[in-house]
């Protein structure tokens, strides 16, 4: 299944729950706030490359170009656009967003 | 307002951009505020640092970029901004990502000049 987290992972806790929640062989795509825990430096990336190793992660590349924060996108995670976004949810039978 | 008298008033802005209406909010009432001749001061702490990171490009999202706003802040006098050091840290950041001069300091420091202050305005 496909998880949505859109808020930022030093504001909420949002991004945790999902990943405690997520299955092996299961895809996260982070929008809106939620991208920054996508950025080099950012006190996320550990537990993010940790979910690398049986998570697909994705990230709105629109997001993260209105932040300023597309030079800084962490390696292993996939940068999709607006038609990417529509092709993960209808890709995946059921869909979870973490607001 | 009493006529001369200066208050020493800071902004403390702690979201990040676009996500909320926090940051462009709070920018609308600094430009507002800024024709009283107040003694003002900005300061990003958490996620606000965001805010200021250079290089905003919101065409991708329909959103207005507010960015170049705060590049107009020195022209109506407001130039006491103030950076948290530890959020910067925590994101990766350095006062070098910032799109405007700042002054980096501790929470610990900022929280000594939040007790000088007359009013504090949280966003």
């Amino acid at each position: 299944m496909l998880h949505i987290v859109n808020k930022s992972p030093q504001e909420r806790s949002t991004l945790d729950s999902c990943l405690a929640a997520a299955q092996p062989g299961g895809a996260v795509l982070l929008i809106e706030d939620g991208v920054y825990a996508a950025t080099r430096g950012n006190a996320a990336q550990a537990k993010l490359r940790a979910a690398l190793a049986h998570l697909e992660i994705y990230v709105l590349a629109p997001d993260l170009e209105a932040r300023g924060m597309a030079q800084a996108l962490a390696e292993g995670i996939k940068p999709v656009d607006y038609a990417g976004f529509v092709d993960l949810v209808t890709q995946h039978k059921t869909c979870q967003s973490w607001l | 307002m009493s006529e001369g008298t200066v208050k020493k008033i800071m902004y403390v802005n702690r979201k990040a951009p676009y996500g909320t209406i926090y940051a462009l909010e709070s920018l609308e009432v600094v430009l507002i505020a800024a024709a009283f001749d107040q003694d003002v001061s900005l300061v990003f702490m958490d996620d606000g640092v965001y805010q200021l990171k250079k290089g905003h490009q919101t065409k991708g999202i329909e959103m207005k970029n507010f960015q170049p706003t705060y590049r107009a802040l020195d022209d109506y006098d407001v130039n006491k901004l103030y950076v948290e050091k530890e959020a910067l840290e925590a994101r990766g950041l350095s006062a070098e990502d910032m799109c405007v001069p700042v002054e980096v300091l501790t929470a610990a420091e900022i929280g000594k000049l939040m007790e000088e202050q007359d009013v504090l305005l949280s966003f």
